[in-house]
C-alpha cells in the first residue's frame, strides 16, 4: 500500500468528484456537503502523510502501470512537490468548507469541480513527465473554466470567454513546444530530458532553445507574468470570491513549472543551454512586480486589489526562480506557501466585507458600516500586515529571507529598491483600502441594517487560513529547514535524475 | 514531402492566428480549431517523417516512433473537448452579452450609426 501513496493525492480527488456526482450525493445538498468535506479532509490528511513520509524516506518515484521511466509516465514525489500538494489540498479543503456555507448552491456542481481542480493541480505538481504536465494542466483548466462561471452573471461570461480563449491558445503553444523538444531530445520525461539536453550539438541546440522558450510563453501565461498578465485581474475579480481564493494556487502552478523546467532541464547541467531563460525571467519578473504594485494602488475594489497582490507575488516568485540558487529557491518556497494562503484569505475576506456593506460591496468608497467591524477589521489588519510583510507575521520572515538570498548577487542593486518601494506602495494601497472600507461613512444614519452576521463556518475558514501565517513564523525553524532541504533536492540535478531513472519501484 | 508538410502546417497556423485576432467569437473558434489541427500535424512530425517503417515490433528492421502518435491522439481528444466547451461558452456569451464580440462590447459600424441618426 505504502508504495502507492504517491498516487493517492491524484486518485482521491478523482474518486471524490465521481462519488459526488452519483445519486445519494448528487441529490441531497446535505449529504453532498458532508461527503465533499469528508473527502477533502481525507485528501488533505493523505497529502500531509505523504509529505511526512517523503521527508523521512527521500524521493519516491511511482511508475504508473509499472512502466518504468523514461518509457512510462512516472509520478515523482520529492520534498518540493509534496509540499505543494499538501498546500493545494489544504486550500481545496478551505474552499469546500467555505463553499458549504451557501456559495455552493449558487450554481451546479461546485463540489465535484473543486475536487477536479485539486486533482489537476496535484497531478501537475507530482508528474515527472512534461506531456503528462500538459494533460494535468488541461484537467485543472477545464475545471477552472467551469468554476469561473459558477453562479456568475453577464460580466462573468465575458471574463470567462477571454480566459478560455487565452488558455486554449496557451495549450496550443505548449503542444508546439513539447513537439519541438521531443523532436530533438526524443523524450519527454523531465529527468531524461535533463540528461540528454547537455549532449545536444550543432543546430539541435537552437531548436531545443526555441522549444524551451515556447514553454516559457505558456508558463508565463499560466503564472501571469508581465506581458501575459492582463487576464488575471479581470478573471479573479469576476469569479466568485471562494473560487478566486482557490485560483490563488493556479498561478503558482505556472511558477512551479518554470522552477522545475528551468532548474532541472535547462539548469546548471544543460551545457550550451545553461540558464538560458534567466535574463528573460529576471526582467519580466521585475516588470511584473512594478505593474502589480501600480495596479494595487489604482484598484477600485478589494478584489481587484487582491488580484494585483497576486501579480506582485508572482513577480517576486519568478525573480527568485531566475536567481537559480539553493537559498533563493528555499526563500521562494516559503514565500509561495505564505502568499498563496494569505491571498486566498484576502479574497474570502473581501466576500464577507462585501456582503455586509450592501450596495457598495467591496468597492473602496465610503458606505455603510460593516456589521461586525471588530472581527472583519481584525482579520483585515492581520491579512494586510502579512501581505505587506510587517513583523511579526510570515510576510516579514519571507521578505527578509528573499532580501537576504538576493544580497550577494549583482542583481541586488535592481531587486532591493524595486522590492522595498513596492512593499511601501502595497502598504499605502492596503491602508487606503482599510480606511475606506471600515472607517469612511457617507451617511451617518445608515448604521448596519438588515444583514446577517457572517456565517461562523466562513469565519473559521478565514481565521484558519490567516492562522497559518503566525504558525509559519512560530515553527519557522523546522519549516525553513524543510524548505532548504527541498531546494537542495531540486538543485541536486544528477541525484534527481538517478532517483527517477534508476530507482523506479 | 517535408516541404509540403511544413508549408501545410505553416499555412494552417497563419490562417489560425489571423482568425484568432478577429473580434467575433465564431472566427476565433475557427482559428483555434485550425491552430489545433496544425499542432496535431506538427506533433506527428516530431517523430520524423519516414515511410516504410514497421509499426509492430518484430516485423522489420526499422520502427516508426509510436510516441508522437499517442501524443497526437491525446491532443486531439483534449482539443475536441475544449473546442466543444468554447463553442458552448460562445453561445452563452451571445445570449448574455447580446453580441458575439469577444470583449462583449460591439464597436458600432458606420452604417449602424448612420441608421440610428
Amino acid at each position: 500500500m505504502i508504495q502507492h501513496l504517491a498516487s493517492l493525492p491524484i486518485l482521491l480527488p478523482m474518486l471524490a468528484a465521481v462519488i459526488l456526482l452519483l445519486p445519494p450525493c448528487g441529490k441531497s445538498v446535505k449529504i453532498r456537503r458532508y461527503a465533499s468535506n469528508a473527502m477533502a479532509l481525507i485528501t488533505f490528511a493523505v497529502s500531509v502523510f505523504l509529505l511526512m513520509h517523503i521527508y523521512n524516506t527521500g524521493i519516491s518515484v511511482y511508475a504508473i502501470g509499472d512502466w518504468s521511466a523514461p518509457f512510462g509516465i512516472v509520478l515523482v514525489a520529492d520534498n518540493l512537490s509534496t509540499l505543494l500538494v499538501a498546500l493545494t489540498s489544504f486550500l481545496g479543503l478551505g474552499a469546500i468548507l467555505y463553499g458549504s456555507a451557501g456559495d455552493d448552491e449558487k450554481g451546479s456542481f461546485y463540489h465535484p469541480l473543486v475536487h477536479f481542480l485539486v486533482l489537476g493541480v496535484n497531478g501537475a505538481f507530482l508528474t515527472g513527465d512534461l506531456f503528462n504536465l500538459f494533460v494535468f494542466f488541461e484537467v485543472l483548466l477545464i475545471a477552472s473554466y467551469a468554476l469561473l462561471m459558477h453562479g456568475g452573471d453577464k460580466q462573468n461570461t465575458r471574463a470567462a470567454l477571454q480566459y478560455v480563449i487565452l488558455n486554449l491558445v496557451g495549450s496550443s503553444v505548449f503542444l508546439i513546444g513539447l513537439g519541438v523538444l521531443y523532436g530533438v531530445l526524443g523524450t519527454l520525461n523531465i529527468a531524461d530530458m535533463a540528461q540528454k539536453v547537455s549532449q545536444l550539438d550543432g543546430d539541435d541546440v537552437f531548436i531545443a532553445k526555441a522549444g524551451g522558450l515556447l514553454l516559457l510563453i505558456v508558463f508565463a501565461l499560466k503564472g501571469a507574468l508581465l506581458p501575459l498578465h492582463l487576464w488575471l485581474p479581470n478573471t479573479y475579480a469576476s469569479a466568485k470570491p471562494v473560487v478566486a481564493a482557490l485560483f490563488a494556487i493556479m498561478t503558482k502552478v505556472g511558477v512551479y513549472a518554470m522552477l522545475r523546467v528551468y532548474t532541472v532541464i535547462f539548469g546548471e547541467q544543460a551545457g550550451a543551454l545553461e540558464h538560458m531563460v534567466q535574463p528573460w525571467l529576471w526582467g519580466l519578473a521585475i516588470a511584473t512586480i512594478i505593474v502589480g504594485a501600480m495596479g494595487a494602488i489604482a484598484a477600485q475594489d478589494l478584489r481587484k486589489l487582491t488580484a494585483n497582490l497576486v501579480l506582485v507575488s508572482v513577480g517576486t516568485l519568478v525573480a527568485l526562480v531566475a536567481l537559480q540558487n539553493v537559498n533563493a529557491t528555499a526563500a521562494l518556497l516559503y514565500y509561495l506557501v505564505h502568499s498563496t494562503l494569505v491571498s486566498a484569505a484576502l479574497f474570502l475576506l473581501a466576500d464577507l466585507i462585501a456582503k455586509q456593506r450592501g450596495k457598495v460591496a467591496d468597492r473602496l468608497v465610503g458606505g455603510r458600516a460593516v456589521k461586525q467591524p471588530l472581527l472583519l477589521g481584525a482579520c483585515f489588519v492581520v491579512a494586510a500586515l502579512t501581505v505587506v510583510g510587517m513583523p511579526p507575521l510570515s510576510g516579514f520572515v519571507g521578505k527578509i529571507w528573499i532580501l537576504k538570498s538576493t544580497l550577494n548577487s549583482e542583481q541586488a542593486l535592481v531587486f532591493w529598491p524595486v522590492y522595498l518601494i513596492t512593499s511601501f506602495a502595497l502598504l499605502v494601497a492596503l491602508s487606503r483600502a482599510g480606511t475606506s472600507l471600515f472607517w469612511e461613512r457617507k451617511d451617518k444614519r445608515s448604521e448596519s441594517p438588515d444583514c446577517a452576521d457572517a456565517n461562523p463556518l466562513q469565519v473559521t475558514v478565514i481565521i484558519g487560513l490567516l492562522a497559518c501565517s503566525p504558525l509559519l513564523v512560530i515553527f519557522g525553524g523546522p519549516i525553513s529547514e524543510y524548505m532548504v532541504g527541498a531546494a537542495t533536492q531540486l538543485h541536486d540535478i544528477s541525484g534527481g535524475i538517478n532517483a527517477v531513472l534508476k530507482g523506479g519501484m | 514531402m517535408e516541404l509540403l508538410y511544413a508549408s501545410c502546417v505553416g499555412v494552417l497556423v497563419s490562417c489560425g492566428i489571423f482568425l484568432l485576432l478577429r473580434a467575433r467569437t465564431f472566427p476565433v473558434v475557427l482559428g483555434l480549431t485550425m491552430i489545433s489541427y496544425a499542432v496535431n500535424l506538427f506533433l506527428f512530425s516530431s517523430g520524423r517523417l519516414t515511410i516504410n517503417k514497421a509499426v509492430v515490433l518484430g516485423t522489420g528492421a526499422d520502427y516508426a516512433d509510436p510516441l508522437p502518435q499517442a501524443l497526437v491522439l491525446t491532443a486531439i481528444v483534449i482539443g475536441f473537448a475544449m473546442t466543444a466547451f468554447v463553442v458552448i461558452l460562445a453561445i452563452r456569451g451571445r445570449a448574455d452579452l447580446g453580441s458575439d464580440h469577444v470583449d462583449g462590447s460591439p464597436v458600432k459600424s458606420a452604417a449602424v450609426v448612420k441608421e440610428q441618426k
